[in-house]
């Protein structure tokens, strides 16, 4: 099974549903897109997420009324550093769309979601824990995973893998 | 849309009438190292605040300075219950980034150590869950059964809890002689077993008054909470990850999923109990019709070549040596797998730069969503509940914290 090439051209991924979707709702919003190893990316500018993932858990062709995950990947030292991953499930079509949001280093903000979903309540705290990214809105943004009086934040790349002695 | 705990832990004069309880985390029926802090009114719940952390080691981050191979016996470590679900996740994540096909033999025993991983955990909840509620017996019924599949695992992988026998590619070793006959005298007598745990509890006075209409959860919470698996389906959301979006050849498999349309503590005890059956009898199929053929996949530069291969022929110590020394690069992407483990949605988000190690391991976890439905569940219930739904959302703290 030799691995298909990565489709990233919109025009060609504009049938998907999650993408023609988000395309009908904001054409302005969706940065990018990718189709690769069958699964779905769309990316959207950061100020947008909270209304995109409003927009598909109720919309009536792929309504994704599950979320699965909020995650982020550091891609240090490039720019726009971080990407927040949000994997969205449709229980009804059985099919997933990934959501991402690209933060440069200087403006480590994203609304939150827990509007939207109160499950993304521990995943963000995650992510702000271990990541240091801020969401808006949220209602207790605190540390969960370390110690609150931690400096630093573990998983991002500048951060040693045995600590710091 | 559930609500969300406000954690406002009250200490303002005038508002004495409540108390805090700290619960945990050195708690027996908190299942592991969960702290809950609680507001309570004489009895009843007002308030909870779980708090998590306390077994956080940093998985993630220790994945990410690992080979790709090396990364397997990590997986265990989350959840010490469902170690074969763990690996399988894993490596169906990896072999889906490298587009690695696995052959149906290594499938159907991937499937069939599962669910026997599935049925080992539900039967440390049973017991444990019982445990908790009073009902000693049980807990001695389930560690006997236990005790017999964890004995199978020994067999096959040399190790009773930390298998890691499934690998990139397959499985780490061909099954051993006369490995499947006893699997099928285990599954044989263990519909029985069965049996013997439903007759102390399903329909047991004492069980039902502690468990019906307790800790309810209805669908739109469960939903908007992120419960998965049992906890999903007891509040009548039917959907099964094996069934509506199948992974390693469960599309070959006909099982039953359970659901409920009553959402409290019995119903989520049903459900469970329901899928011990389902999973023996998945078990079965599995042994009856057990393809042959190799249990590695023909991938000489992802998959350790044989030891008798590798002492005759020059290219198979290589790639031995190649593998072991410098690991195997993988074509740079990201994927999200999923799979239906004991304790609902199990997912691994694995990112390659292209490197031999992974960028970004991310496993999100069915206890740690399933842990924010508690709340909800036992505000303004009574303390002594508290127990009953903490043991029925099944919640294993390894995984939680990573």
């Amino acid at each position: 099974m030799a691995l298909a090439p990565a489709i990233t051209d919109i025009e060609l991924l504009k049938d998907h549903p999650a993408l023609a979707a988000l395309l009908a709702w904001n054409r302005a919003a969706v940065e990018a897109a990718k189709f690769d190893r069958d699964e779905m990316t769309v990316w959207v500018s950061a100020g947008s997420i909270r209304e995109a993932c409003s927009m598909l858990r109720d919309h009536k062709d792929f309504p994704c009324n599950f979320l699965e995950d909020i995650t982020c990947v550091d891609w240090y030292p490039s720019e726009p550093r971080f990407e927040v991953v949000y994997h969205l499930l449709s229980m009804a079509k059985k099919d997933r769309v990934r959501l991402k949001v690209k933060l440069t280093s200087g403006q480590l903000t994203v609304p939150s979601i827990t509007s939207v979903w109160p499950s993304a309540n521990f995943p963000e705290r995650e992510v702000f824990d271990l990541f240091g990214i801020r969401f808006e809105d949220h209602p207790y943004l605190r540390r969960i995973m370390m110690p609150e009086d931690w400096e630093g934040h573990p998983l991002r790349k500048d951060f040693p893998v045995e600590g710091y002695r | 849309m559930g609500n969300l705990t406000l954690p406002v832990i009250a200490t303002e004069p005038g508002q004495d009438r409540t108390m805090i309880l700290n619960m945990g985390p050195q708690h027996p029926s908190t299942h592991g190292v969960l702290r809950l802090v609680l507001e309570i009114d004489g009895e009843t719940v007002i308030r909870v605040l779980p708090d998590i952390g306390y077994l956080h080691t940093g998985i993630e981050k220790t994945c990410e300075a690992k080979f790709y191979q090396q990364v397997v016996p990590m997986t265990d470590r989350i959840d010490y219950l469902c170690p074969m679900s763990n690996n399988l996740c894993y490596v169906l994540a990896a072999e889906k980034l490298l587009g690695l096909e696995i052959p149906p033999k290594a499938q159907w025993v991937r499937v069939m150590l599962n669910e026997l991983t599935r049925i080992n955990s539900h039967l440390v909840w049973l017991g444990t869950h019982a445990l908790d509620m009073g009902a000693m017996s049980v807990f001695l019924y389930c560690f006997r059964e236990r005790e017999d599949i964890l004995r199978l695992f020994e067999m096959v992988s040399g190790q009773r809890m930390m298998t890691s026998y499934f690998r990139i590619g397959g499985l780490a070793l061909e099954p051993p002689i006369g490995f499947f006959e006893r699997v099928k005298k285990f599954a044989d007598r263990f519909p029985t077993n069965v049996d013997e745990y439903e007759n102390l509890l399903t329909n047991n006075p004492i069980w039902k008054g502690r468990t019906k209409g307790v800790a309810r959860l209805t669908a739109e919470d469960a939903i908007a909470l992120g419960a998965t698996g049992p906890t999903l389906r007891a509040s009548g959301v039917d959907f099964d990850l094996r069934r509506d979006m199948p992974y390693t050849g469960y599309e070959n498999f006909k099982f039953k999923v359970p659901v409920s349309q009553d959402g409290d503590v019995y119903a989520r005890y049903m459900c469970r109990v329901q899928e011990l059956r389902e999973s023996i009898s998945i078990v079965g199929q599995a042994l009856a019709g057990m393809p042959e053929g190799p249990v590695k996949a023909d991938a000489p530069k992802v998959v350790l070549p044989d030891r008798e291969q590798m002492k005759t022929q020059m290219e198979a110590l290589i790639y031995h040596f190649k593998i072991v020394s410098e690991g195997f690069t993988v074509p740079a992407g990201e994927v999200y797998q999923s799979i239906e483990s004991p304790r609902g949605e199990m997912a691994y988000y694995v990112v390659s730069d292209g490197t031999a190690k992974p960028y970004r391991v991310h496993m999100r976890t069915p206890s740690y969503f399933n842990l924010q439905v508690l709340p909800s569940m036992i505000v303004g219930r009574l303390l002594a509940d508290v127990v009953a739904a903490i043991g029925s959302i099944d919640i294993v703290l390894g995984e939680i914290d990573r």
